[in-house]
């Protein structure tokens, strides 16, 4: 077994050596009624590369690969290109074989590239601190709103219904536990985003208010008078960014006065991977350092006075305040993370603007061609890479036969919110700069074909 | 614009007057310093190369950018060569022995890394029809009844993010499943010797938090527990093999007493490496526990993360268990989300995160079974017991050993700092297992054992690096016992030396200023 180095020989010499006879007088612990007597059911032996490799392609293959197809969906997962050498870095051994950070002294590379992750995602962000990351943004979401009831001390929260559904849903099932009041709502298929109807409901029992920026039908709403109507009550304002590249457009949240600010990273450096291992990405205001959930690197000096990084302010964690931690989180999103901020640092400042417009005009361009259609509204005024479009039919069948069409053209809102009929027309659409005229002109006449 | 805007360019690396051999640059041959990317980069350079985008019409609601960022970019080779550098700053499993007790740094095969990249698992949408998606819903059902048969339970639920991810998942169905009979209850009794992520895990789902005690063996007090359970008593959470590296012999008594007082039992995973293959969890009556796929099944931890926590589940717990699911329908693989919850799942406490969890780790962990298949997973458990146990007899006389009279240990040995000498600790022989060229062990934990050095070697060690190991141990704890100073100033040959956390706490610095800006805040 070619994961195994002890040979029968070394297993002789060491079960002498421990001083017993065979391996089942190490298992004497375990009664006899709880060993295995045979093997796993169904289970066979040990198999080659080969072979294991040839079943797993099988299973590839079953899969309608983005990349093959004219590709439109988004939805909380976007399909952008990445760097070769993104991939390349992060399989070296020293970071993709290593351990949390434990032990600073060996391992500074791990804990310097999350301060500099740390450093672009505050800046990207408009805040002034980050984490070292969470699980996704649906967790980072969760994580945000039971925060902010740490720092105001309230119960109700009001969650936009712009706010994407799975993170919605991933915030019910925790508030169920933890008393917590949630307001929410469906979003209606209006032209911009529901932030008056948000502003109305806040009062001085909101501990915050949790907005999504571009929101899941892509509409962009500007945050600030909403933010300076929840500090006038006393709520925080949270802001959850489900594609990061449209902050290399449109303003940080942070600049218009976001609280906490988290969000879903993977469109930087880490693929669709049919949702998951993705990255969440969490910033707030250095005042709030201490209510942030999950690990944080910071910047020190060694016995020498060299400059050099380690996991900080873990009191507030779970291996030291146990109960009293301010999450149960233990790991975080480490190899995605590095993915994230080697791609971002390619990437730079200017690359970034520049892909973001890429991925605009890639956008505005689809939304021209595909409202000439007969029966294809445009939902948006404002819209960034994602725009939601009203359908003459219902969008659920209709995605299903464009993926028959060999066309994988967007998320129905159908799939999204089963049973509101009022959206069920409705088509989430995502253009990013990996889509072609060619891809746009096959959406076009597919969808044509479909609604006819 | 350059963000480093002093032109200042730090000699991070630059030597103090007391170190010998200093270097111009602060470089030791390959040992290379690396400035911080915001110290290099500046915000007009990049490392892709974009076609020109026409300026056309913008429908960004009036809320364009209008102000720097202030993030550094870097050409490819600039990039690859800072990441390169920050990569030799760390120590890794490709490297040697990572022996961290409870965490099960084993070796990642690279053929799992080969299979997940294949574009048909990497390049796949979550929210794709699942027509278009049926060797994914594949994978995630072949894994899961894998984990299914492997612990002897009956049911999964796949998307759980990392283990405490699933200690919370496992946590919330016990909840649910209470308060479906009406019993809602308020405690949950942890071991003393539990990770934090127990107590942590089961405030945050609500309950209050109670200690079991430990025996003399350094198992759970069954007589304790007993008299502890009672109507108040949501269940109990219980490490097995636990985290002193033991088997508790009594689980199944444990169950069965939980359950006559009405309780569920937890059990927290993590050390199933000592037993895949060999005990079935499901057969010592609990009723979930999560599997860290990053640890018993190989899929790299990459610096901390992302993990993957599928949890098993009894047939008690099943009907509670989170969305979504996969289910074979005839010949397809359907995806029960949201819209079905209400027909065929009315129970399940609901949906954990979003999409269908952790696909990179599923691709990587369903590989790591097949390769190994039933008789390797066998001896995965039978050579990360026998290593285990070769260290902590090998260091009779040296180190103590605080359950080492009990009999063997499963996958990790235990030991205490007992006969260090002149104010001498398990951090100080840490640090100069670094400069032997070891990652340390597990310190300090359990929290049970003084001084505690916890030990996990796994199977993918020779016995030849085991004895190299085992011989620098006895040396550093030679020199423990004989109150040896130096050991004080250890680690000398690494990238750094000690560094000053509580510095770094009192105040802290979580991301990179401009110096002048720094002072500014200040």
């Amino acid at each position: 077994m070619r994961y195994l180095p002890l040979s029968d020989h070394d297993r002789r010499d060491m079960l002498a050596a421990v001083g017993v006879k065979s391996i089942d007088d190490l298992f004497v612990d375990v009664p006899e009624a709880a060993r295995l007597a045979g093997t796993i059911e169904g289970l066979a032996d040990h198999a080659s590369e080969l072979a294991v490799e040839r079943h797993m392609r099988g299973l590839a293959r079953q899969n309608m690969v983005a990349g093959d197809v004219p590709f439109f969906l988004g939805a909380g997962a976007y399909r952008h290109h990445i760097p070769a050498s993104v991939d390349h870095l992060i399989q070296r051994g020293e970071f993709l074989t290593s351990y949390t950070p434990y032990q600073p002294e060996i391992a500074q590379g791990t804990l310097q590239a999350l301060f500099e992750f740390q450093t672009q995602v505050a800046r990207l962000y408009g805040c002034e601190v980050a984490n070292a990351s969470m699980y996704d943004g649906s967790t980072a979401c969760w994580e945000a709103i039971a925060m902010a009831g740490r720092v105001t001390r309230r119960k109700k929260t009001i969650l936009s219904g712009g706010l994407h559904p799975h993170y919605v849903s991933t915030a019910k099932t925790m508030a169920k536990f933890t008393g917590d009041v949630l307001e929410t709502a469906v979003p209606s298929l209006d032209a911009a985003p529901d932030t008056g109807s948000l502003i109305d409901r806040i009062d001085g029992e909101t501990s915050a208010v949790v907005v999504q920026y571009p929101d899941i039908l892509g509409r962009i709403g500007n945050l600030s008078e909403l933010a300076a109507r929840c500090h006038a009550e006393g709520a925080l304002l949270i802001v959850v960014v489900t594609e990061p590249v449209a902050l290399g457009a449109i303003k940080g949240p942070g600049e218009m006065g976001a609280d906490i600010v988290v969000g879903e990273g993977q469109s930087i450096g880490v693929g669709l991977n049919f949702g998951g291992p993705y990255v969440g990405l969490f910033a707030t205001r250095e005042k709030y350092v201490r209510q942030m959930p999950g690990r944080l690197c910071g910047e020190t000096v060694d016995a020498a006075g060299k400059r050099g990084f380690v996991l900080t302010l873990s009191t507030r964690e779970q291996h030291i305040r146990r109960e009293k931690a301010t999450s149960n989180i233990c790991t975080n999103a480490g190899l995605c993370a590095l993915a994230f901020t080697i791609h971002m640092t390619l990437l730079g400042e200017k690359g970034l603007r520049q892909l973001a417009a890429a991925n605009h005009a890639r956008a505005v361009a689809a939304a021209e061609r595909l409202t000439q259609l007969p029966g294809v509204e445009l939902v948006n005024d404002s819209f960034f890479n994602e725009f939601t479009l009203k359908l003459s039919k219902e969008a659920r069948p209709a995605v299903r036969a464009l993926a028959e069409a060999g066309v994988l053209g967007g998320v129905s809102l159908g799939r999204l919110y089963p049973g509101e009929a009022d959206l069920a027309n409705g088509l989430i659409v995502a253009v990013t700069e990996t889509v072609t005229d060619e891809d746009i002109g096959a959406f076009a006449k597919a969808l044509e074909g479909v609604l006819a | 614009m350059t963000i480093n805007q002093g032109g200042w360019r730090p000699e991070m690396g630059a030597a103090s007057n007391d170190d010998a051999g200093a270097t111009y640059t602060g470089n030791k041959a390959l040992m290379l310093e690396e400035a911080l990317l915001f110290e290099i980069g500046d915000t007009q350079t990049t490392g892709v190369d974009f076609d020109d985008v026409a300026g056309g019409v913008s429908r960004l609601g009036g809320l364009e950018r209008n102000k720097e960022i202030g993030l550094a970019g870097l050409t490819e080779p600039q990039a690859v060569r800072h990441y390169t550098r920050l990569s030799r700053q760390n120590y890794a499993i490709d490297l040697g022995l990572f022996p961290l007790g409870s965490c099960t740094m084993k070796h990642n095969p690279r053929l799992n890394e080969k299979v997940a990249r294949l574009p048909g698992f990497a390049d796949i949408h979550p929210l794709q029809p699942v027509d278009t998606v049926q060797g994914a819903l594949g994978v995630i059902a072949e894994l899961g009844e894998w984990l299914i048969r492997l612990t002897g339970m009956h049911s999964v639920a796949m998307s759980p993010k990392a283990g405490a991810h699933g200690e919370l998942c496992g946590l919330l169905a016990i909840r649910s499943a209470l308060e479906a009979r009406g019993d809602a209850r308020e405690v949950i009794l942890v071991p003393e010797s539990a990770h934090g992520t127990n107590p942590a895990t089961a405030a945050f789902a609500g309950y209050r938090v109670e200690n079991i005690p430990a025996n003399a063996a350094g198992r759970v007090d069954l007589d304790a527990l007993k008299a502890r359970l009672g109507p108040d008593v949501a269940g109990v959470m219980i490490t097995n093999p636990n985290t002193c590296g033991l088997f508790e012999p009594d689980m199944k008594a444990i169950s069965e007493a939980v359950h006559a007082a009405g309780g569920l039992v937890y059990c927290d995973g993590a050390n199933f490496n000592a037993i895949v293959g060999r005990v079935r969890p499901g057969d010592l009556g609990i009723d979930a526990m999560h599997i860290n796929l990053h640890k018993t099944f190989s899929t790299p931890h990459g610096g901390g993360g992302p993990g993957a926590g599928p949890v098993v589940f009894s047939e008690a717990l099943t009907p509670f268990a989170p969305l979504p699911f996969v289910e074979l329908q005839g010949k397809q693989y359907v995806l029960v989300e949201e819209e079905t919850a209400g027909e065929h799942h009315a129970s399940s406490f609901g949906r954990m995160a979003a999409f269908s969890g952790q696909m990179g780790m599923f691709t990587r962990a369903l590989t790591y079974i097949l390769s190994h298949g039933a008789d390797g997973l066998r001896q995965v458990a039978e050579d990360a017991v026998l290593n285990a146990n070769y260290v902590l007899r090998r260091l009779d006389g040296v180190l103590d050993a605080p359950f080492g009279a009990s009999g063997p240990c499963m996958h990790e040995a235990l030991f205490s700092d007992k006969g260090f000498a002149g104010g001498l600790s398990t951090l100080d022989l840490a640090k100069a297992l670094i400069d032997e060229g070891f990652h340390p062990m597990t310190m300090y934990f359990p929290l049970v054992v003084h001084g505690a050095m916890l030990i996990e070697p796994t199977e993918t060690e020779s016995k030849a690096t085991l004895d190299q190991f085992i011989g620098a141990l006895r040396s550093v704890a030679e020199r423990a016992k004989a109150g040896d100073e130096s050991l004080k100033a250890a680690p000398v040959h690494a990238p750094r030396r000690r560094l000053d956390e509580t510095a770094a706490a009192r105040k802290p610095v979580l991301a990179w200023r401009a110096p002048g800006q720094a002072e500014a805040a200040e």
